[in-house]
């Protein structure tokens, strides 16, 4: 293979490489330094007088006289059977001190979009335990559902949680887990090695870390090799496969870093225009396909700057995924666990996933009841904090209530508390009976005959 | 799509520079938007700038492992779409690919350098001819129909070609290339006719919609209907609701055609909408809702410069329809995508960037394609129609940014979509303090014909109680309500069933989905009836506490979930009366 040493400008992370032949847009790059050591970068712009490479690792020690090398193809990442149980880089390099991964296959990372003729529609129910996802925002196999968080606050638990209580209720089949660190601290990876290793749950696991004082641009591509090893655990080898991605934050700031050493227009607040487009590469990369047995699941978790929602990250994210949880704040404060805040989450495949014979018929209903008891109550703390609960009519207290009553009974559970969807929907209706049997509007008759508690109750003595 | 053209003048031109999904030829002869093949793999461009000699191309698929070197060459064509046979049913990418035989040729996944037709060049279909030899035919004309799905598909004389008489028209099973029509010039004719995708097709008349589209969405025909033909934007946050509004319409609204545009969005939701349309059945004719629909899906994930022309491919589609006489709405989500789409490759170009990074020309872009719709008279005299509504996505859900604002200058109808409303699973999440519609007035005699002499007042009255509500909770913020005067505690209770009862409508429960005008009418009306039941009580010194306890009131909303409602809601009115002639006489 031919060696240029015609480096003539390194910025950040862009090597700028003059008067090569032809250099094909995409191609792998490797970059030898003096010692022997090997860099490794893609094409981002080339011409006949210019390739711009962009490294996935730090660029120290790249001079003008490291030697080039184009591979001719693009990043390929070696998958097989035997990548479960095993740790790797950012970069796909084992770290667990075992041998090279014996590849079955090289695919390209970059992954092409299923095809939507192609894509079976998710509609399998996952029971993941915690009553907020269960009851009230569903998760279904084969469907992207993120975690909204904040610094500090709990999400790992959750994401953890969620991994370990997984299941499709009448499956026998385990979910296959593909772990990608970006950018998170080395205390955060030992809690996640950890759990994996005390539940067992390594054994069917490939994990990915880059940590944080890993190359960030190296974390442009870390989800990139999850997500290649998930499909091809879910596509080739017909395993349902949970992808959890963390933080992606930071692999959204790696991003904004490589725009700037690019001089491109900023978006909004300095991250990429393209930022939707790349963030939609990722995340579409879930889903199931017809006539096909695997899924991928994924669970991306991102904090969101000072909280705000509407920054650019959960912004963006929000628009492409379907749903997202949120953990908040103020519950976490009040000392509730899962501290997850039902008003903003949303889970946009639950009316596929649940209903008769999925989950229960009256399911969906539930929880659009609960929903409205528990905004409407929620609003009115702000207005009994300025007139008093004496003010309030007989409808409202019983409603502040409500919100009391479903964030200490409904949310809050145990960590290794793994209720099922049965439990869930006991206790809403459990709830629910708490206000008059008017109010719930959002319910038919029949239903609610059929279940709620006093009125079940007062079938049975007559 | 395919592209069957020859080069303009033979010569090849070559690739100088790629840089995702730009790139730059030289030694090629083009004009603007001519369609080019791009390397060895045949990939599929447009030119979009030409400086000197540097021709500026954007590609349709994705350009990686292209090389400086590899050869351009010149269609000659711009982009173009096939109309004829075989659109229904079809579901495309944003070039008009369709996606069924993508996965033929490639599998499940879209890999790339695979051209594929619009329509089936082999299949033949039933020719019934509706002109006879000796005919003047004018730029158009209807020459023939063929039964395409339970729609009747009309085979036009395309708009761009000249007058003349019919020598021979043929009849039966035929290709869409297969000649149909000779003229006496010797022109000849197949079904299949090309048109250049930015173009608008040309019609006779624009005409001021009349007719509301009845969508069997109360709150969008009971408060802010659009009219066929007519325009709407729906901006809105994540999750608020965009997209199964705009799924609502597509299922029920009365078009006769639909075309639903996923430009930028969920593949997901591309697959909902194939796995549910076929079971659907549309509500007038009976027939699965597939039968009447055109989907183009290019998802966030495929090409940009795909997404960005998916939005002329799903426009020119329906003014094909809209030429054959019939009502078509086209629903495009989301048009921020397409948006964002020109900002990436304007910001390639390194033109000077407008507001927040987008191309000065978005406004322009924006009212041009806005500017499609519309209730026409075709060039044959036919009378059919474009409706068009816009999902906006704005980022943080601002309504400032540059995409809501410059829609809201063209569009007519707005549907505010509000979080806040969402948060609480108040569905449709529209704001009713926010949103308008400019066509109420040219709908009021449709209205007064076909649903009641009552209708426009009994609208005027719901929408006075929601504002007067809206004021009244302000003060109910600082006081609490019990410091109200008693009749506005009854109007906030009024609000409250016009908000529960009418307003909120589930797209996930049977019945519910959808609600014709009739039962949209009876709905109101019984609320009206309650309210005013409500108002003479009180002023017969009954409180509002024990206005509050009448139980029919609580049986109204169990109305929604019923198909046959008339006998339960003659009972409930019947009861209400009762109840209140019983708080009546105890005061
Ligand atoms: N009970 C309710 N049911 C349904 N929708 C409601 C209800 N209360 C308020 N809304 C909706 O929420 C919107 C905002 O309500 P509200 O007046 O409380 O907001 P605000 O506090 O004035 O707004 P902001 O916090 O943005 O300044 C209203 O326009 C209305 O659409
Ligand atoms: N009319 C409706 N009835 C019931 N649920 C709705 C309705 N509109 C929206 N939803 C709920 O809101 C969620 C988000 O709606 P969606 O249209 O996908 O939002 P957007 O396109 O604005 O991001 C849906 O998954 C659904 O649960
Ligand atoms: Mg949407
Ligand atoms: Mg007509």
């Amino acid at each position: 293979m031919k060696e240029y040493r015609t480096i003539n400008k390194i910025a950040g992370p862009l090597v700028f490489v003059e008067k090569t032949e032809p250099v094909a847009y995409g191609e792998l790059v490797n970059i030898v330094l003096f010692d022997g050591t090997i860099k490794r970068g893609q094409v981002l712009d080339t011409s006949d007088e210019l390739v711009v490479v962009q490294i996935f690792e730090t660029t120290t020690g790249i001079g003008r006289d490291s030697g080039v090398r184009f591979t001719g193809e693009t990043i390929k990442m070696p998958v097989g059977k035997d990548m479960l149980g095993r740790i790797l880089s950012g970069g796909g390099k084992p770290i667990d001190g075992g041998p090279e991964i014996v590849p079955e296959k090289r695919l390209d990372i970059t992954g092409a979009a299923i095809n939507p003729y192609a894509r079976g529609m998710p509609a399998d129910f996952i029971q993941t335990g915690i009553s907020t996802i269960d009851g009230t925002n569903t998760l279904v196999r084969g469907q992207k559902l993120p975690i909204f968080s904040g610094a500090g606050l709990p999400h790992n638990n959750v994401a953890l949680q969620i991994a370990r209580q997984a299941k499709v209720p009448g499956s026998t089949e385990s979910f296959a887990v593909v772990f990608a660190a970006m950018g998170i601290t080395k205390e955060e990876a030992n809690y996640f090695m950890q759990d994996f290793e005390r539940t067992g749950a390594l054994e069917h696991a490939v994990v990915f870390l880059n940590l944080a004082d890993d190359p960030a641009v190296e974390r442009i591509i870390t989800p990139r090799l999850a997500l290649t090893t998930a499909e091809y655990l879910a596509f080739e080898l017909g395993m349902h496969v949970l992808v959890i991605l963390t933080d992606m934050t930071n692999y959204c700031e790696a991003l904004r870093q490589i725009g700037a050493a690019r001089e491109e227009v900023p978006g909004r607040r300095g991250y990429p225009g393209y930022m939707y487009t790349d963030l939609a590469c990722i995340y579409e990369r879930a889903g199931m396909i017809k006539g096909q047995k695997g899924s991928v699941t994924q669970i991306p978790i991102l904090t969101m700057p000072g909280d705000d929602i509407t920054h650019p990250i959960p912004d963006l994210t929000g628009y492409i995924t379907e749903g997202q949880i949120v953990v908040n704040r103020d519950l976490h404060r009040k000392g509730i666990y899962p501290p997850i805040n039902v008003l903003p989450s949303l889970s946009r495949l639950m009316n596929l996933g649940i209903g008769n014979g999925k989950t229960r018929d009256d399911h969906k209903k539930v929880s659009d009841q609960m929903y409205a008891g528990y905004a409407e109550g929620n609003d009115l703390r702000g207005l009994v904090a300025i007139v008093g609960k004496d003010a309030l009519s007989e409808r409202d207290r019983l409603l502040l209530e409500f919100a009391d009553l479903f964030e200490n009974r409904f949310v809050r559970q145990g960590y290794d508390e793994d209720r099922t969807i049965e439990d869930t929907l006991t206790i809403g209706w459990e709830l629910l009976s708490t206000l008059p049997v008017e109010q719930l509007t959002r319910i038919d008759r029949d239903l609610i005959n059929k279940y709620h508690p006093k009125i079940k109750a007062g079938a049975k003595k007559e | 799509m395919e592209v069957k053209g020859k080069q303009a003048n033979g010569k090849q031109g070559v690739l100088k520079r790629i840089a995702g999904p730009v790139v730059t030829a030289v030694n090629l002869d083009a004009h603007m938007y001519d369609v080019v093949k791009v390397g060895k793999e045949e990939l599929m461009g447009e030119v979009i700038k030409i400086q000197g000699e540097h021709i500026i191309i954007q590609v349709y698929e994705d350009t990686s492992g292209i090389r400086p070197g590899e050869p351009v060459s010149n269609t000659g064509l711009s982009l173009a779409v096939e109309l004829g046979p075989g659109l229904l049913t079809s579901i495309y990418d944003g070039i008009q690919r369709p996606l069924s035989v993508l996965v033929d040729k490639m599998g499940n996944f879209i890999e790339r350098g695979v051209s594929a037709p619009g329509l089936s060049h082999t299949k033949k279909w039933t020719f019934k001819p509706l002109v006879k030899t000796g005919d003047k035919v004018e730029p158009g004309a209807i020459l023939g129909e063929v039964q395409e799905t339970n729609i009747v598909h009309k085979v036009m004389l395309p708009p761009n070609a000249k007058a003349g008489v019919v020598k021979t028209i043929k009849s039966g099973d035929f290709t869409v290339d297969e000649t149909i029509c000779v003229l006496d010039d010797g022109r000849e004719f197949p079904m299949i006719q090309r048109w250049p995708v930015r173009v608008p097709r040309p019609v006779k008349e624009k005409l001021n919609p009349t007719i509301p589209l009845i969508t069997g969405q109360r709150i969008l025909d009971g408060l802010f209907p659009i009219a066929k033909g007519g325009t709407a934007a729906i901006p809105g946050p994540f999750g608020s609701g965009k997209t199964v509004t705009q799924q609502q319409l597509a299922k029920w609204s009365d078009a006769e055609i639909v075309v639903y545009i996923g430009c930028g969005e969920r593949g997901n939701e591309m697959t909902e909408v194939l796995t549910e349309f076929p079971h659907l059945e549309d509500p007038k004719s009976g027939k699965p809702l597939m039968e009447r629909t055109v989907l183009i899906a290019n998802t966030s994930n495929m090409p940009v410069a795909a997404r960005e022309a998916s939005v002329y491919t799903g426009i020119t589609i329906a003014e094909y329809f809209r030429d054959m006489g019939y009502d078509v709405s086209l629903m495009a989500d989301s048009t921020s995508r397409w948006a964002e789409a020109m900002r990436e490759i304007s910001s390639r170009l390194e033109e000077m960037p407008g507001e927040e990074g987008y191309p000065a020309y978005l406004a322009a872009r924006l009212s041009e394609f806005y500017e499609r719709a519309g209730l026409v008279k075709a060039l044959n005299g036919n009378g059919g129609s474009v409706s068009v509504i816009g999902a906006v996505s704005p980022p943080g859900g601002d309504f400032s940014e540059p995409v809501t604002q410059n829609t809201l200058r063209i569009v007519k109808v707005f549907w505010a979509l509000d979080a806040k409303l969402s948060q609480r699973r108040h569905f449709p999440a529209i704001n009713w303090l926010n949103s308008y519609s400019l066509y109420l007035e040219a709908l009021q005699d449709y209205y007064d014909k076909e649903v009641s002499p009552e209708w426009n007042k009994i609208r005027s009255w719901a929408m006075e109680v929601l504002q007067k509500e809206a004021e009244l909770q302000e003060i109910v913020q600082l006081v609490g309500s019990d410091a109200l005067p008693e009749s506005e505690q009854v109007t906030i209770e009024v609000a409250r069933m016009i908000r529960e009862i009418f307003l909120q409508q589930n797209a996930y429960d049977s019945v519910d989905t959808f609600c014709d005008m009739t039962k949209q009418y009876d709905m109101m009306k019984a609320i009206k009836l309650f309210a005013d039941l409500a108002y003479a009580a009180q002023l017969a010194g009954v409180s509002p506490a024990q206005i509050n306890t009448v139980k029919s009131k609580n049986e109204l909303p169990q109305i929604k979930f019923i198909k046959d409602y008339k006998p339960e809601l003659a009972k409930i009115e019947k009861q209400m009366d009762a109840e209140f002639n019983t708080l009546r006489s105890a005061a």
